[in-house]
């Protein structure tokens, strides 16, 4: 397996970012991926795991609440628990949250209308597993594609993240400037992706796996899903 | 004294302080009907459950697990709950 990297797309009942995932990250980054069954149970296999956008249960309840009791879910916190690479997109990211793999929640957007346009983030946190590589302050153009992407957690969660540097991306202008115009959804503090304590599991409002292919309009999804290339080296490193 | 069938009712609302825009768009619908005095409007989710339970302290306590693991979220939501038996008065 040297030098070969595989990546784990989870597919849930409503999952729809799934194979546009398997598209980017095979066609355009060239890994080996695959989409794994949310029934699956063993992830032993895989370098990295990606959850997918979509809509989960169709989002019953409450956007991922459902899907945090797929069988799967033991072997992605055991994966987590490991120190290895899990990016949450969208959908993912709200899976992620309520499986309280990462703190806060996802609330309807500010304006109660879906969202699908380009962003810009700006990313705030190179340690995580999935911004490494990339310099402090580096804009990246990618699209949203949510009704519930406002982050949300108290003052004290809040406190918390800033001061563990968990605050992975914010939403910015084109000058990489963070103001409220820039905000698609109401997001607190402008928030657009966190990741856990340890740096390794990232959730990410964005979708980089829509943006890999000059062709669909952008390639700054490929700085973000790149990063899988740096697992394969086993430079990985939990962040405690 | 048998088990019996309770119906617990969980009622789940946004907490203080959290946005609520669902809450906000009904309010203006309601200003623009003419209730000119509405002030504040918040949207919830009203969750019924049948259960089978010793008595109502026994069926209040299963809705608060479910309310604990599922069917709130504690970040977000804050939760009430009643029990009755199924059918009764």
């Amino acid at each position: 397996m040297d030098g070969i990297r595989s990546v784990a797309v989870v597919t849930f009942p409503g999952s729809n970012g799934d194979h546009d995932a398997l598209h980017s990250l095979s066609e355009d980054l060239g890994f080996e991926s695959h989409l794994v069954d949310y029934r699956a149970t063993n992830l032993d296999a895989y370098d990295a795991v990606i959850l997918p956008g979509g809509f989960s249960y169709g989002d019953a309840l409450r956007a991922g609440a459902i899907a945090r009791f797929s069988p799967i879910m033991p072997a992605i916190r055991e994966f987590a628990a490991g120190g290895k690479p899990v990016l949450g997109i969208c959908n993912g990211f709200q899976v992620l949250c309520e499986a309280h793999l990462l703190p806060g929640a996802l609330l309807r957007n500010k304006s109660l209308q879906f969202h699908c346009f380009w962003t810009h983030i700006r990313i705030e946190n190179v340690e995580s597993s999935w911004t490494r590589d990339l310099a402090e302050g580096v804009l990246l153009r990618l699209p949203v594609a949510h009704g519930e992407g406002a982050y949300f957690t108290d003052a004290a969660g809040l406190a918390e993240l800033e001061s563990n540097g968990q605050i992975v991306a914010r939403y910015a202008n084109r000058q990489g400037e963070i103001d409220d115009a820039s905000n698609p959804n109401g997001s607190l503090a402008g928030i657009a992706a966190i990741s856990n304590v340890a740096g390794n599991v990232v959730g990410l409002m964005p979708h980089p796996e829509r943006a890999t292919n000059s062709l669909v309009g952008g390639e700054d999804g490929r700085r973000i899903l790149q990063h899988i290339a740096n697992v394969a080296t086993g430079s990985i490193t939990v962040f405690v | 004294m048998s088990d019996i069938t309770w119906t617990v009712d969980v009622l789940v609302m946004p907490k203080e302080g959290v946005n609520d825009p669902q809450g906000d768009a009904v309010r203006s619908g309601l200003q623009s009907l003419g209730f000119k005095t509405t002030w504040k409007v918040r949207v919830g989710n009203r969750i019924t459950v049948e259960v089978t339970a010793a008595d109502e302290t026994a069926a209040l306590e299963i809705g608060n697990q479910m309310c604990q693991q599922l069917l709130a979220n504690p970040v977000i939501e804050q939760y009430s709950i009643t029990a009755k038996p199924t059918g009764g008065e």
